[in-house]
C-alpha cells in the first residue's frame, strides 16, 4: 500500500514538474519563436542565422531575421549593426535586388529586414547574400549562398518590366500574405532600377487593381482601392477584395506622379488581362 | 392494364369553401382545432337566419385536402394530385414554376417572402437559395387535411406577412370512439409515367389516436403539348408521417406530429441545375387545454424542423463550371394561443416565435483541374430570432361584424459565420453582425349582411423585414432575368397598406361574388442593377443588389359564380385579374394576366364527374428587365370521371381523368423561362378505404 501511495506521489511530483517545466519554456521569450531557420553560414568564428516566417526563400518579397551567434561562447551578439547585400551571380553579370535596411527588433538579437528577389537561383545561377557587420566597434563580413524557390504555386507575386518612360521597375506583392475572402489589405513595394546593384523605392506612383477571376468568365470584385504611396513605411498600400476562394488574377495598371501610364492595360472584352499582374490562389 | 396500378385516397377531396360562405360552427371548430367539416355551400344561408350569427369570412379560403367525415365523394377531379396542383385552385393562390415539382405558391400576386407559409402553425424555411424548395414541397396531400388560405393581414396570426398566410393543416385522426380505418391508394399518370403509392393508418379511441401514411411518386420527364420532351423534369418523392395523440384528461391533450419528406433525383428544367437531395424533418409536440380560466382553446406548440437541399449540376451537359450548392435551414419555433368570450367579443391571443438558422454554400469546380475549388457562402449562416404578439377581436353585431387584429414582432438577425460576414463587407465595409427590427401590423375588417348580400370591407396596415436572401444573399444567380442577386443588410423593411372589399350574393343554388384588394407597398425590396459590380455566373448579364423601391402597388380583382344547375350538377366559374406596377409604373414581374376557370360538376353519393376549362389573356403587362416576355393566351380542357364502390362495406373510389384534353403546348406567365406546362396527361387514382 505504502508502496502504492509512493509511486502515487511520484507521479504527480513528475507530473507537476514536467508541466512546470512546459510553463517555463513558454514563458522563456524565444525571439524567432514562429520563424523557421532558412541558412546559416559561418565566418569570422561567427554563426549567422537567417530566419522566414516560411520555410524557405522565395521569388518577391522575402522578410529576413537575422541572428548572429559567437561559435566560442555559443551566444548571440546584441545591437550589432549590419548590412546587406544580395548579389545574383548569373553566367555572364552579376546583379543585386530590391531591399530594406536592416533594423534590430525588440530583441536586441535579433535583426529584421526583407528582400525581393526578383528571379529564382538554378544550377548555374545563384543568390548570395554579404553582410557586412559590426559588432562592438569591430567590422565583419560575410557572404553565404541563398537558395531561392519559385513563389508557392508559381504564382507570380513580383514583376520586372520595362514602363513606358524606359525604366526599369520591379513591383512585388508583400500581402496580402493570407488572403480570404473578404476586402484585404493590399500592401506592395515598387522599385526603380537605377544600375544593376541599386534599386530605389518609386514613391507618389499610383496602381490601380482589378482582380479577375480567369476561371469564371474575368469575374471580379468590388471595393478594391488603387494603391498608394505610404510615405511612413515607403511601401504602396491599397485594398483587395475577393468574392471566393480560387485563382485570381490581380490586374495592374501602374501610372507615374503626373497620371500617365507607365505599364498596364484596362481590363475589358477585348483585354482580358493586363501585361502587368500579380497571382493569388487560396 | 393501367387500372391496375390505381388508387385510394383515403378521401382526398378538395374543394374550395369561399371566405364569406363560412358558418359560424365552422369559425369555432377550426379556431378551436377541431377537425374541419365542410358545409355546403346553401347550408350557409339556412344558418344566417340564426340570431347570433357570425358573418365571418375574413377573406379567407380553404382548400380541403382530406375530408375525413365526407361518406360521398364531393371532390377534387384528381385526389392524388401534388399539394401545388390542390393550390393551384384556390383562387388567390398562383404557382410559379421551375420544373414538374416543388412549385412556390404566390398569393394576391406577392411569393414565399412576403407570405407566411406554416406547417400546422409552424414556420419552416426552405434551404435553397434559389427558391427550389417552397414549404409546400416538404408535405404530401397524403398527410394534409387542408390548406387555409388567408388573404392580406387577414394571415398575420400565422406571422409577419403582406401577401397573407397559407397555413397547411396535418390531417390527424383525433380522439374518436374505436375507429381504425387503412386506406390504400395507388395512381398513375400517363404523361409522365409517374407512379403514385400509399397507405394510411388511422388507430383512435377515447384516449389517444395513432396515424401514420407513407406516399411514394416516381415521375419521369413530362411531355410538353404536341410531344415535346421536357428534359430533367423527373422528380422522385416520399414522404412519412407519424402523429399521435394522448388525452392526459377530461379537455387536456397532448398531440405530437413527425414528418419525414425527402426528394431525390428532381429535375428542374427551368434552371441550371438540379436537386439531388431534398429533405425535411419536421417535428412538434403540442398541449391543448380546452380552458384556462376564463379563456377557452388553450393551445401550446413546441416544434423543430430541420432542412437539408443540396443542388448540384452533376447530371447536365456543358455547363461552363460545375458546381456544388447544398444548403441548410433549422428552425426551432413555438406559439400558444387561447381565446376569450365575452358578450359581443371573441378574442385570439397568440404568442409565437422562432429561431432560424440559414447557412447555403456553393463550390465550384475550375475546368482547369489545376486550379484551387472556388468557394463561397451564399447564405452566411444566418440567425434570425424573431418572437410576436397578435391579438384579435371579432365584435359581432347583429347583422354585422367587425374583426380588429394586431402583431407586433421583434426580429433579430444575426450573420454568425465570421468568413460570411466578411463576404458580405466586400459590399458593406461597414455592415454589422447583427441587427434588430421592430415590426407591426394591424388590420380592420367590417363585414355586413343585407338579405342575400353580404359586404365586406378591410383596411390592413403591415410591415415586413427583408428576408435572408434579401439581406444578406451572396451572388445567387436567378435564371429567368439572368443576373446574379447581392443582399442588402440596410434594406428598409416593407410597409404595406392593404385595402379589400368584396360583395357576394346568395340565393338558393346560386352565388356570385365580386372581391378585389389593393396594396401600395412602400420601400418595396426589388433587385437594382448596379452596372458597376461585375456577375459571378459565367454568362449572366449583371449583377442586381435589393434595394427599395419607393413604393409599388398591387391590385388583384377577382369574380366567382356558383350555379346549381340541377341536383348533383354544378357550374361554377371564376375570373381574375392582376396588376402590378412600381412607383414609375413601370410592371412588377410575376404578375398575372386575366384568367379565367370555369367547371362543370356532377357529383353524386357514387359518381362523379367533372369538365373543365381554364386559361389566361395573353400576358399585356410585363417586364424584359425582369426576364419576362409576352406569354400567350391559353385555354385548356380536363375532365374527370368518377366512381365509388362498395366492396363488403369497404369503399373503393376510383378516379380517371384526362388533363389537357387536345394536347395544347403552352407556358403561363409564372412559368420560369417559358418551359412548356405538360400535354395531354391520363391519370388513373385508385383509393381502398377499409374500415
Amino acid at each position: 500500500m505504502k508502496i502504492v501511495k509512493s509511486l502515487f506521489l511520484v507521479a504527480v511530483f513528475i507530473c507537476f514538474v514536467s508541466c512546470a517545466s512546459d510553463n517555463d519554456e513558454v514563458s522563456e521569450n524565444d525571439p524567432v519563436a514562429g520563424l523557421n531557420l532558412v541558412t546559416s553560414f559561418e565566418a569570422n568564428g561567427h554563426t549567422v542565422e537567417l530566419y522566414s516566417e516560411n520555410s524557405g526563400f522565395t521569388t518577391g518579397y522575402n522578410e529576413v531575421s537575422i541572428r548572429i551567434k559567437d561559435i566560442a561562447s555559443d551566444r548571440y551578439f546584441s545591437d550589432s549593426e549590419i548590412a546587406w547585400t544580395p548579389v545574383m551571380h548569373m553566367t555572364d553579370r552579376e546583379h543585386s535586388c530590391p531591399k530594406s535596411g536592416v533594423t534590430l527588433t525588440e530583441n536586441n538579437t535579433v535583426s529584421k529586414g526583407f528582400l525581393i528577389f526578383q528571379m529564382t537561383g538554378n544550377a548555374e545561377e545563384y543568390w548570395s547574400l554579404i553582410l557586412n557587420y559590426k559588432i562592438g566597434g569591430t567590422t565583419y563580413e560575410a557572404e553565404g549562398y541563398l537558395e531561392v524557390n519559385p513563389s508557392p504555386g508559381g504564382k507570380q507575386k513580383i514583376t520586372v518590366f520595362k514602363g513606358s518612360d524606359d525604366t526599369r521597375y520591379i513591383l512585388a506583392m508583400i500581402g496580402p500574405v493570407e488572403p480570404e475572402v473578404k476586402i484585404n489589405g493590399f500592401v506592395a513595394g515598387l522599385y526603380k532600377m537605377e544600375d544593376m546593384m541599386n534599386f530605389s523605392a518609386v514613391e507618389n506612383y499610383r496602381i490601380s487593381v482589378d482582380p479577375r477571376m480567369p476561371g469564371m468568365d474575368n469575374h471580379g470584385s468590388p471595393n478594391n482601392e488603387d494603391l498608394t504611396y505610404d510615405v511612413a513605411s515607403g511601401i504602396y498600400r491599397g485594398k483587395l477584395s475577393f468574392t471566393m476562394t480560387g485563382y485570381w488574377k490581380i490586374n495592374l495598371r501602374l501610372l507615374n506622379d503626373k497620371g500617365e501610364v507607365i505599364k498596364g492595360e484596362d481590363v475589358t472584352e477585348e483585354t482580358p488581362a493586363s501585361s502587368l499582374y500579380f497571382e493569388v490562389e487560396f | 392494364m393501367l387500372l391496375m396500378k390505381i388508387i385510394i385516397p383515403a378521401g382526398r377531396f378538395p374543394y374550395i369553401l369561399l371566405g364569406p360562405l363560412f358558418s359560424r360552427k365552422w369559425l369555432l371548430w377550426f379556431s378551436g382545432g377541431v377537425l374541419f367539416i365542410s358545409f355546403p355551400v346553401h347550408a350557409q344561408r339556412e344558418e344566417g337566419g340564426e340570431r347570433d350569427t357570425i358573418l365571418p369570412v375574413y377573406l379567407e379560403e380553404v382548400v380541403v385536402i382530406s375530408d375525413r367525415t365526407q361518406s360521398g365523394d364531393p371532390g377534387q377531379a384528381k385526389p392524388l394530385s401534388s399539394l401545388d396542383e390542390y393550390l393551384t385552385s384556390a383562387r388567390k393562390v398562383n404557382m410559379v414554376k421551375r420544373g414538374a415539382y416543388a412549385w412556390e405558391p404566390t398569393l394576391n400576386s406577392m411569393s414565399s417572402e412576403r407570405l407566411s407559409v406554416t406547417i400546422d402553425g409552424m414556420r419552416v424555411f426552405g434551404a435553397c437559395t434559389d427558391k427550389m424548395d417552397p414549404i409546400t414541397s416538404y408535405v404530401d396531400v397524403s398527410n394534409l387535411s387542408e390548406a387555409h388560405i388567408a388573404s392580406g393581414q387577414q394571415g398575420a396570426e400565422y406571422g409577419v406577412s403582406i401577401g397573407g398566410a397559407i397555413d397547411l393543416k396535418i390531417d390527424k385522426a383525433g380522439f374518436k370512439e374505436d375507429i381504425f380505418i387503412i386506406s390504400l391508394e395507388n395512381g398513375f399518370e400517363t404523361n409522365n409515367e409517374q407512379k403514385i403509392i400509399g397507405a394510411d393508418i388511422n388507430f383512435s379511441k377515447d384516449q389517444y389516436y395513432i396515424d401514420g401514411d407513407i406516399v411514394y411518386r416516381k415521375a419521369g420527364n413530362y411531355s410538353a403539348g404536341g410531344g415535346e420532351e421536357v428534359h430533367f423534369s423527373q422528380y422522385e418523392k416520399y414522404n412519412i408521417s407519424l402523429n399521435g395523440g394522448y388525452q392526459l384528461g377530461p379537455g387536456k391533450k397532448l398531440a405530437a406530429t413527425l414528418v419525414y419528406d425527402e426528394a431525390n433525383d428532381v429535375g428542374y428544367p427551368a434552371l441550371p441545375m438540379d436537386v439531388s437531395l431534398a429533405r425535411a424533418v419536421i417535428t412538434s409536440l403540442s398541449y391543448e387545454q380546452d380552458t384556462l380560466g376564463v379563456l377557452h382553446h388553450w393551445e401550446s406548440k413546441l416544434y423543430y424542423n430541420t432542412i437539408t437541399h443540396v443542388m448540384d449540376d452533376s447530371q447536365r451537359p456543358n455547363v461552363p463550371v460545375r458546381m456544388d450548392m447544398p444548403g441548410w435551414s433549422d428552425t426551432y419555433g413555438f406559439y400558444s394561443r387561447t381565446a376569450l368570450k365575452t358578450g359581443k367579443h371573441r378574442l385570439l391571443f397568440k404568442w409565437d416565435g422562432f429561431y432560424n438558422k440559414s447557412l447555403a454554400e456553393m463550390t465550384m469546380y475550375p475546368a482547369n483541374r489545376g486550379e484551387a475549388s472556388m468557394f463561397m457562402l451564399t447564405w452566411p449562416d444566418v440567425r434570425t430570432l424573431n418572437t410576436g404578439l397578435y391579438l384579435e377581436d371579432i365584435i359581432n353585431f347583429k347583422e354585422s361584424s367587425l374583426k380588429v387584429s394586431a402583431r407586433v414582432t421583434v426580429q433579430g438577425n444575426r450573420v454568425a459565420d465570421k468568413f460570411g460576414l466578411n463576404s458580405l463587407r466586400i459590399f458593406y465595409p461597414d455592415a454589422a453582425a447583427s441587427q434588430t427590427r421592430f415590426l407591426s401590423s394591424i388590420a380592420t375588417q367590417y363585414s355586413k349582411q343585407l338579405r342575400s348580400f353580404q359586404l365586406n370591407f378591410g383596411l390592413a396596415y403591415a410591415t415586413r423585414a427583408p428576408s435572408v436572401s434579401e439581406g444578406y444573399g451572396f451572388y445567387l444567380f436567378n435564371s429567368f432575368d439572368n443576373h446574379d442577386y447581392v443582399g442588402n443588410p440596410g434594406l428598409e423593411n416593407e410597409r404595406s397598406m392593404e385595402l379589400n372589399a368584396g360583395i357576394s350574393m346568395t340565393q338558393p343554388g346560386f352565388k356570385l361574388s365580386f372581391e378585389g384588394n389593393a396594396f401600395r407597398i412602400h420601400n418595396y425590396i426589388i433587385g437594382k442593377t448596379d452596372s458597376s459590380l461585375s456577375t459571378m455566373t459565367i454568362g449572366a448579364d449583371g449583377v442586381r443588389i435589393y434595394t427599395n423601391l419607393r413604393y409599388a402597388d398591387i391590385v388583384n380583382l377577382s369574380f366567382n359564380s356558383e350555379y346549381k344547375i340541377a341536383p348533383g350538377l354544378t357550374w361554377s366559374g371564376a375570373i381574375s385579374w392582376h396588376r402590378g406596377t412600381d412607383n414609375q409604373n413601370r410592371d412588377l414581374p410575376f404578375i398575372s394576366p386575366w384568367a379565367y376557370q370555369s367547371f362543370l360538376k356532377y357529383d353524386t353519393r357514387s359518381f362523379y364527374g367533372e369538365v373543365s376549362a381554364g386559361g389566361a389573356g395573353k400576358q399585356v403587362n410585363f417586364n424584359r428587365g425582369f426576364g419576362e416576355d409576352q406569354t400567350p393566351a391559353y385555354t385548356i380542357f380536363s375532365m374527370a370521371l368518377g366512381k365509388t364502390f362498395y366492396i363488403s362495406g369497404n369503399r373503393l373510389y376510383t378516379k380517371a381523368g384526362i388533363e389537357n384534353i387536345f394536347d395544347r403546348y403552352y407556358s403561363t406567365y409564372s412559368d420560369w423561362n417559358n418551359i412548356p406546362r405538360m400535354g395531354r396527361n391520363l391519370f388513373f387514382n385508385i383509393s381502398y378505404k377499409i374500415n
